[in-house]
């Protein structure tokens, strides 16, 4: 028992055969196939899948990836559109750190010094000095 | 009820016509009625592995053309009753027949038989087009190799196109020592893959050749070989019987089998 699993570790480490290559081209070559895209029409849905997406939110285009699936005959094409940022609405602003709206609003607001709470002196971490301004 | 089968894998050579004559002699063996068509009008094979190339008089064309009767055309085998051969033309072309000519033939036949199977050829033109018309199931055969399973799922698609929903798979010429090298796709790699369900596994074995040669279907031999004992257990499974998958693995002697002989065998 334990040199037939000594045997299926030592197989599964030799990555220099030539099964698992043939089984992933086979996979992907299927995918294709039976879907009848070629690659010209996969270009075409990439670009109006990114145009619909990007309205929505921004995408970021480097990562994108469109492949397509296949399991049990049946085929997916399957998009993976990794999110930038959201695209805000007025209302939102404030709440996004990053935006520009929030910075400019920023330079609104004073310290009111009048109205400053000032907690009472700690003994220890504020021991008592002479303070003139008091 | 006849049962109208084609045997079909859309790559050449992968073993459809030893498969149908092997199997066809299995069927008969167990009593049944069959007649086997060879659809590869032009290029006709099914004669010769199954040793009848001297005894064709005539062929499909000449029923169609009414030269001739259909009981004419049919040779019957002589060592297994209930077995008979229906031959392609060899002089014409797989163009000179349309699908309702197909049509036509099995009707005639289906009154008089349990098992009628059709033998396609290679490719997914018009030949196989003919050939697939009359059938009611399919079985695929492939062999673990990339073209071979490409050609064959393509042909799945196109069977399922022409409303065959009955489909089964059969994996030609595995040789297993390949396989655990991992050199050679597995039965469930490909089953996986093709996603179709398994009726056959047969291995390569030298004895097809040698039974081609001599025009005698591996069944029928008296040493049995893995081959034939493969052939008969896929008819018992188209007869709807359970029967467990032959073990193919072949004693090798590796380091690795040594060493697992070593922990396996008894100390005391």
């Amino acid at each position: 028992m334990i040199g037939e699993l000594l045997e299926r570790l030592f197989r599964w480490y030799d990555p220099d055969k030539s099964r698992p290559a043939v089984k992933r081209r086979l996979k992907l070559l299927l995918a294709h196939d039976r879907t009848d895209l070629n690659p010209q029409m996969i270009e075409a849905m990439r670009k109006d899948i990114l145009e619909v997406v990007s309205r929505y939110v921004e995408i970021d285009i480097e990562n994108l990836e469109i492949t397509l699936e296949s399991s049990n005959r049946v085929t997916a094409l399957i998009a993976n559109l990794p999110i930038r940022r959201l695209k805000k609405s007025e209302s939102d602003s404030d709440l996004d750190p990053d935006s520009e709206l929030l910075s400019d609003s920023l330079l609104e607001i004073h310290l009111d010094e009048s109205q400053v709470f000032t907690l009472p002196s700690d003994p220890i971490l504020d021991p008592p000095s002479d303070r003139s301004s008091n | 009820m006849t049962r109208i089968i084609v045997t079909t894998s859309g790559k050449g050579g992968v073993g459809k016509t030893t498969v149908t004559a092997n199997l066809g002699m299995a069927l008969a063996r167990l009593g049944r009625k069959v007649v086997l068509i060879d659809a590869d009008f032009g290029l006709r094979n099914l004669d010769l592995l199954l040793g009848l190339e001297n005894r064709i008089v005539y062929t499909a064309l000449e029923v169609l053309s009414g030269d001739c009767r259909l009981e004419q055309a049919l040779v019957k085998d002589k060592r297994q009753p209930g077995l008979c051969l229906l031959p392609a033309t060899q002089s014409r072309t797989k163009e000179s027949i349309k699908p309702e000519h197909m049509l036509m033939l099995v009707k005639n036949l289906t009154p008089k038989y349990d098992y009628v199977i059709i033998d396609c050829p290679a490719g997914i033109e018009m030949g196989f087009r003919n050939a697939i018309a009359p059938a009611q199931e399919a079985l695929i055969i492939t062999t673990p190799e990339i073209s071979a399973v490409r050609d064959a799922d393509r042909v799945v698609g196109l069977l399922e196109a022409h409303n065959i929903k009955k489909i089964h798979l059969i994996v030609n010429r595995l040789r297993p020592k390949m396989v655990s090298a991992n050199e050679m796709m597995s039965v469930e790699d490909v089953q996986e893959i093709l996603s179709i369900p398994l009726i056959g596994i047969v291995p390569d074995d030298e004895q097809v050749i040698v039974s081609t040669n001599k025009g005698e279907p591996l069944v029928l031999s008296d040493e049995p070989s893995k081959a034939s004992i493969a052939f008969n257990n896929i008819a018992q499974r188209i007869e709807g019987k359970q029967v467990d998958w032959l073990d193919l693995e072949e004693p090798d002697n590796t380091f690795w089998t040594r060493v697992k002989k070593f922990f396996s065998s008894k100390i005391i």
